[in-house]
């Protein structure tokens, strides 16, 4: 079993905002992140894929198609985008990148063919920040 | 020990910005700017690099003290753009497009009255990874 790694990136803004709070609770709990203007990251996905190398190519798989997958399914609804109110798939959700990787595995999985497995997904907030997640 | 040295301090800061021109269309906005316009804003993680060029102060064997000029940088600009979105809540961009070249120009201009007149200053400002200025061009 091989594990193959595609590095994508995008530059987002958002608020850790719970709507059901006061705004004295939010600042409370989520601080300067809860700043109602928003504020923004450059975001960094690792998303890796496990599988045995095709005989034939050598490849798990191509990543030159995974770079297309993740683009088209993840990576130009975020980009550029305001978390909260530009990305259908985070309505409603607390736009922390805990809840945020999951909506990218619920986002990637489907699109992925059978032939390999989602592994993994690392998302970078800041160099120094970052959550993993392996599907559940 | 009467030579120039530069010593630098790197800092960070995480903000919300688009680029805007009020005078144009939306349409114009658009083209121009394509997605750093989008309405909602988007974000970076920008990354600070202040370069302090002066010579050895022969009782310190500072330049500059780093902690000082560490605390400058917080004080003045990391506590008024961080976290923050930089056309909505920061002045010094309620005319001002907030590109990396202006975002560069004004740091530059807020700390320059912070600091030792004797000393030169230059600032690197990285918007990502691969986009990022430097003000003045050169010292």
């Amino acid at each position: 079993m091989v594990y193959i790694t595609r590095i994508e990136h995008f530059n987002a803004a958002h608020k850790l905002y719970n709507p059901s709070w006061t705004k004295e609770q939010n600042e409370e709990v989520f601080g300067k992140c809860a700043n109602e203007n928003w504020h923004g990251h450059n975001f960094e996905l690792h998303v890796t894929l496990s599988g045995i190398p095709d005989p034939d190519t050598g490849f798990v798989f191509d990543v030159k198609k995974l770079s297309t997958i993740v683009n088209t399914y993840v990576i130009d609804k975020l980009d550029h985008k305001n978390l909260n109110l530009d990305v259908d798939f985070m309505h409603g959700k607390l736009c922390s990148i805990e809840n945020l990787v999951i909506g990218i595995w619920e986002q990637l999985s489907p699109n992925l063919p059978s032939s390999v497995k989602l592994h993994a997904l690392k998302l970078y907030e800041t160099p120094r920040i970052y959550v993993e997640y392996f599907g559940s | 020990m009467n030579h120039e040295i530069a010593v630098f301090r790197k800092e960070h800061f995480n903000a919300a910005h688009r680029l805007n021109n009020p005078e144009w269309s939306e349409e114009q906005n658009r083209e121009i700017f394509g997605k750093c316009n989008n309405p909602n804003f988007h974000g970076h993680n920008y990354i600070l690099i202040v370069k302090v060029v002066g010579k050895i102060d022969p009782v310190t064997g500072y330049v500059i003290d780093m902690k000082t000029l560490s605390n400058i940088i917080k004080n003045e600009i990391l506590n008024r753009f961080d976290h923050k979105n930089l056309n909505l809540d920061c002045t010094e961009f309620s005319s001002l497009n907030p590109s990396a070249e202006n975002i560069a120009v004004v740091i530059y201009n807020i700390l320059s009255s912070k600091i030792n007149p004797d000393l030169k200053l230059q600032v690197k400002l990285y918007e990502t990874e691969n986009n990022f200025v430097e003000y003045p061009a050169h010292i």
